[in-house]
């Protein structure tokens, strides 16, 4: 029997061939009917003999092309009308912008073996790209995506790029960024002062001897500029450090190969397929002992870790093969901005770092970061979300939800450092790629960019802002400046529902969110919390032992300062007597009689609870860091020195009682690490320490009787804390669930704080129609 | 001190301690108010302030001068010559004679300096525990210079911002005494009056908006002005004038400089083409020796004020809305 099926597909079904793919399978079925790619997703109308239907349908769920993904897919059965072929139909823009916009695709194995071709027309193209691979997001500048909506369309494609673009069963039929050397962008080199020095391949090759010639160059990559210089030199790399003003912040690395990564690094079969994969993120890999000999210790100092990537572009791919060593790679900004995107904010933000420029004529729509992954407890935890990932939905399950009413569109502005935001489609919930560090003016530029951008792109027009409590953030701020009715998430709530969304709970689950700082709800700061949570609520149920934190956020960057509020919490005012102590040894001592005011009389010293700064008084007592360069260093120090043991010693603590509220006590903890120091090494006192640490979370768990146990916050970027813990809690029956595709730290803040309007915005809406009753 | 409510007692006291030092022709005729020469059609400004500062003496000055110099700061600082004040105090019972003396004759010397009258004044005494030791409002009557024209609707693109001197210094000498800060060097307010430095630039160039930034700093003067004017503002970390020892301190104590009080120090918006001129006039004067170019007004990022940080990036110093809260997560 004869039939006419009509398919709806809604997800990631454009800018993946995936309409080549439906014509080859209709006209292998003999199939007629036509597809037609529209703003929402793709259509597809075939009819014929009710088997073969059948069969193609099977065909299009199981062996969908590579990067496509469906969230949606219906059938309807409608009578015959008679089609004669089947045939692509011309895009349509009508109807609402539901389809999903690809992330940035790795260069595919096709593409690269004709780069690699000399018989190749594209032989040496650096932007070489078709259906399975390429740029997306950075150059999409409206949907459905088409060339005309990218910033490929001034490029008017010659007459064999356009056969292939035209052509269903070509690999680059509809491939929007299609372009060859005749009729496509080409590469510049530019000097410092913009003058142009050289055009096409031979750019290229000037570039890579540049390179190895110690010099630093700004590469126009694909979500932004990278800086570029040879890994090998030691005198290279400070030079670039200190250009960059960036003083012991790991660089992530390039290598040409996968065999070259491994000459360094050790890499798992996961990591590999990490590395390999059409994300292409910076995967951070422990190094082999003998990495030293190969890469200069400033790369990533007193780093057991490396960050590597492989080439994701042509460009990458070519200039690396002439290059071979490994290369710094890194975003093409000052420390904790954004990466830049064009070529005179380059020239203007980069002038005192490169020495060249190498650049080209497609213009970036908008910046992508290099993502960066770590496995985590045996799998891959996203720490910066960016290309290849953004902006990719993260789809929540609503079925609590009133099913006859719409949830309206919210955005969430995020937290202040790492900043992301994230705005939601009924229950898709679209998280930016990764902005940056609030306070710098580039990261505040982006993020207005982007809170305009995101929603835009995708048609969709926020109701309501969620926001962090924090009152000095400047997305709180800049929340409570607008219009729009807002709604304030404590940090740590936010932390676990970022968490709970990425893992689909709807709780309650025992939420242990653990991290720098975080406002409380008591407008102390926060962050060394357990939170009993659900979707719309949450109890802070245990929380450490509070102490004072002298100096605002100058006691975060002083690690010294957490160990005096810690022992000053400890011994009070004798304190100052103990002059054998590290941290006291730290300050000068007229400091000394200066801090001891500040804790005495609280003078811009805050009351805390963090995790993170326990890390930090940790780090202190042992000398390892009294002040750092970068976020989070004190605590990554402590990490890599368990490496070199096995211990599973504890330190002993207590759990006290304040009101309903459960407080670990790590007093004991500090009095014996005090004892360990003339009778353990460093490395033997910091496994103890992540030991207890681990501990107090399993205790906690069993105190409170959750199975569900949910680990977030920065601190469990700490890979050996996260896995004793899961570890731990596993042990103990509990379900233990830790982030993979948001990242744990404030990257993850805005996808919960939208989490939580998706589940809970209606009951808003009601009460704020219930306010504007009139009475 | 143990003066009740109006009467004999506190008639005793201003007679005696208060007209003396302030003599002048509207004072002494103990009126309930002053009645003031006609000021030849210029026009008038009018500025309040009252001060609670504690402690009431620090390194450089007290409460009495700092009364003064507030409110002929305020004057200045629209474009106006200082001429008239009325004084207000609220003692506390109990407070010293000698320190309310040793205020009043430093209000005196302020009051002299700055070439203003104190032409009326009030004072009361209240209960012990109802105020704080001593209070003062002070209320001046400035007039306008004919030919300067200032506001935030002034401003315009371009304008340099010109500091008159070293910032952060009135905040750090007042909390070391409030709460006991040894710093190794004595760190002295920088309360002074400045009309007779606005006096030396008027004439130099064509000054836009003026402004001190007292309490929330820089910082926060920039701001207001940044927001008021509908432009941005850029300044230079380089070239913000700090002295050594106050840099120290705020470090020690976690607070940005930006924000901290100065009572001594105004900004200029200038024409750019004027700044050198009114620059150099002002380091000609005793108050600007140590002024500055900060930065200037941009088109780009209406609102924002964006410090050009030394060691390279750009950061935003925004307003705070309450304390210096640590924010790295
Ligand atoms: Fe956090
Ligand atoms: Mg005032
Ligand atoms: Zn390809
Ligand atoms: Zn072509």
């Amino acid at each position: 029997m004869e039939k006419r099926f009509r398919i709806t597909i809604r997800g990631a079904v454009q800018g993946v061939g995936f309409r080549p793919f439906v014509y080859r399978l209709a006209t292998q079925f003999g199939l007629n009917g036509w597809v037609v790619n529209d703003p929402a997703g793709v259509t597809i109308e075939v009819e014929g003999a009710e088997q073969l239907l059948d069969e193609m349908l099977e065909t299009l769920q199981n062996d969908k092309p590579a990067h496509s993904y469906y969230q949606y897919f219906n059938v309807e059965s409608l009578e015959v009308a008679g089609y004669s072929t089947f045939k692509i139909r011309e895009s349509s823009d009508q109807g609402s912008k539901k389809a999903l916009m690809q992330p940035e695709l790795a260069t595919c194995s096709d593409c690269l073996e004709e780069i690699f071709d000399p018989g190749d027309r594209r032989y040496l193209y650096p932007f070489t790209n078709c259906t399975h691979c390429g740029p997306r997001y950075s150059i999409i500048t409206g949907l459905p995506y088409d060339r005309s909506q990218t910033t490929m369309k001034n490029f008017i494609m010659c007459q064999r790029c356009q056969k292939e673009y035209e052509d269903p069963v070509d690999r680059r039929f509809h491939a929007q960024p299609n372009a060859c050397p005749d009729c496509g962008p080409h590469v510049e080199l530019w000097s410092k002062q913009g003058k142009v020095l050289a055009t096409h391949h031979k750019v290229i090759e000037t570039a890579a001897e540049e390179i190895k010639r110690g010099k630093i160059v700004a590469l126009k990559g694909l979500g932004g500029f990278q800086l570029l210089t040879d890994a090998t030199s030691e005198g290279v790399v400070s030079r670039l450090r200190q250009r960059k003003n960036r003083e012991e912040k790991p660089f992530a690395l390039m290598v040409s190969s996968l065999i070259k990564a491994r000459e360094i690094c050790s890499i798992s079969e996961q990591e590999k397929e990490l590395l390999t994969s059409a994300e292409a993120p910076i995967v951070i890999l422990n190094r082999k002992k003998w990495a030293s000999e190969f890469i200069a210790d400033s790369v990533a100092p007193e780093n057991p870790t490396l960050g590597i990537m492989l080439p994701y572009t042509p460009l990458h791919h070519i200039l690396m093969r002439l290059v071979n060593g490994p290369v710094v790679a890194t975003s093409g900004n000052l420390s904790d901005e954004p990466i830049c995107i064009n070529e005179n904010e380059a020239i203007e933000r980069m002038g005192g770092i490169a020495d060249l420029y190498l650049v080209h004529n497609r213009p970036i729509e908008r910046h992508v970061d290099d993502s960066v992954v770590r496995i985590i407890a045996g799998k891959p935890t996203l720490l910066r979300r960016a290309r290849g990932y953004a902006p990719f939905p993260i789809k929540v399950d609503a079925s609590d939800q009133d099913q006859s009413q719409e949830i309206p569109t919210c955005l969430a502005v995020g937290g202040h450092l790492k900043n992301t935001v994230a705005v939601n489609r009924d229950t898709n919930l679209f998280m930016s790629q990764h902005i940056g560090d609030l306070d710098t003016y580039e990261a505040i530029k982006a993020y207005h960019r982007v809170i305009e951008d995101l929603p835009a792109l995708y048609d969709l027009h926020p109701e309501w802002i969620l926001h962090d409590d924090h009152p000095e953030y400047y997305s709180t701020k800049d929340a409570l400046k607008r219009t729009l009715p807002t709604i304030g998430v404590q940090h740590h709530y936010a932390h676990v529902l970022s968490c709970m969304a990425e893992h689909n709970l709807e709780g309650p689950v025992l939420g242990v969110a653990w991290d720098g700082t975080g406002f409380g709800t008591d407008e102390t700061i926060w962050g060394g919390e357990f939170l009993l949570a659900d979707m719309g609520s949450w109890k802070r149920v245990a929380a450490f032992r509070p102490f004072l934190l002298p100096g605002g956020d100058q006691a975060i960057k002083e690690p010294r300062r957490s160990a005096i509020g810690v022992l000053y919490e400890i011994f009070g005012e004798q304190l100052f007597q103990q002059t054998d102590l590290l941290p006291i040894q730290a300050f000068e001592k007229p400091e000394r009689e200066i801090l001891q005011r500040m804790l005495d009389q609280k003078i811009n010293t805050h009351i805390t609870t963090s995790a993170g700064r326990v890390f930090d008084a940790v780090a202190s007592i042992l000398n390892i860091k009294q002040k750092i360069s970068f976020e989070g260093q004190a605590a990554m120090a402590l990490e890599y020195l368990i490496s070199q043991t096995e211990s599973a010693d504890v330190y002993p603590y207590e759990i006290g009682r304040d009101g309903d509220l459960d407080i670990i006590d790590w007093e004991l903890l500090f009095r014996e690490i005090l004892q360990d120091l003339n009778r353990l090494k460093a490395f033997e006192i910091s496994a103890k320490f992540h030991n207890t640490l681990s501990k107090m979370i399993v205790d906690v768990a069993k105190q409170v009787g959750r199975e569900k146990v949910v680990l977030s916050g920065g601190c469990f970027q700490n890979v050996y804390l996260a896995e004793k813990t899961v570890d731990g809690l596993r042990k103990e029956g509990f379900q233990p669930y830790w982030h993979q595709k948001i990242p744990p730290n404030d990257g993850g803040i805005s996808a919960g704080q939208l989490f939580y309007a998706l589940k809970n915005i209606n009951s808003y809406k009601k009460e704020q129609a219930l306010d504007e009753v009139p009475g | 001190l143990a003066h009740g409510s109006g009467g004999k007692l506190t008639n005793d006291l201003i007679r005696k301690m208060f007209v003396p030092p302030f003599r002048n022709e509207q004072l002494e005729n103990l009126h309930d108010g002053a009645i003031l020469p006609s000021l030849n059609g210029r026009q008038l400004t009018i500025s309040t302030d009252s001060f609670v500062v504690n402690p009431i003496f620090f390194p450089g000055g007290d409460i009495g001068s700092l009364s003064v110099h507030g409110t002929v700061n305020d004057i200045a600082m629209c474009g106006a010559e200082p001429l008239y004040l009325s004084v207000g105090l609220i003692i506390e019972e109990g407070f010293p004679m000698d320190d309310l003396w040793t205020i009043i004759l430093s209000m005196e010397k302020a009051a002299k300096e700055a070439g203003v009258q104190v032409v009326t004044g009030d004072t009361k005494v209240v209960d012990r525990g109802k105020c704080d030791k001593i209070f003062i409002n002070t209320t001046g009557i400035g007039a306008v210079w004919p030919e300067m024209k200032i506001g935030a609707s002034e401003i315009q693109a371009g304008d340099k911002i010109i500091v008159s001197g070293d910032i952060a210094r009135h905040g750090i000498s007042i909390m070391s005494v409030r709460e006991g800060l040894e710093f190794e060097t004595v760190i002295e307010t920088d309360s002074a009056s400045l009309h007779g430095l606005v006096n030396a630039m008027r004439k130099k160039g064509e000054i836009h908006a003026l402004r001190d930034p007292t309490r929330g700093g820089v910082s926060s003067a920039l701001n207001e002005l940044a927001e008021a004017s509908g432009y941005g503002i850029q300044i230079d970390e380089e070239n913000l004038p700090i002295r050594e020892q106050v840099r120290g301190a705020c470090e020690l104590l976690g607070l940005d400089p930006l924000y901290v009080a100065n009572e001594g120090k105004l900004l200029a918006f200038v024409n750019s083409e004027d700044a050198d001129a009114v620059l150099n006039a002002m380091r000609a004067d005793p108050l600007g020796k140590e002024a500055a170019v900060i930065g200037e007004v941009v088109e780009d990022h209406p609102g924002l004020v964006v410090l050009n940080s030394r060691i390279g990036g750009r950061r935003v110093v925004d307003m705070i809305t309450g304390e210096q809260l640590p924010r790295i997560c």
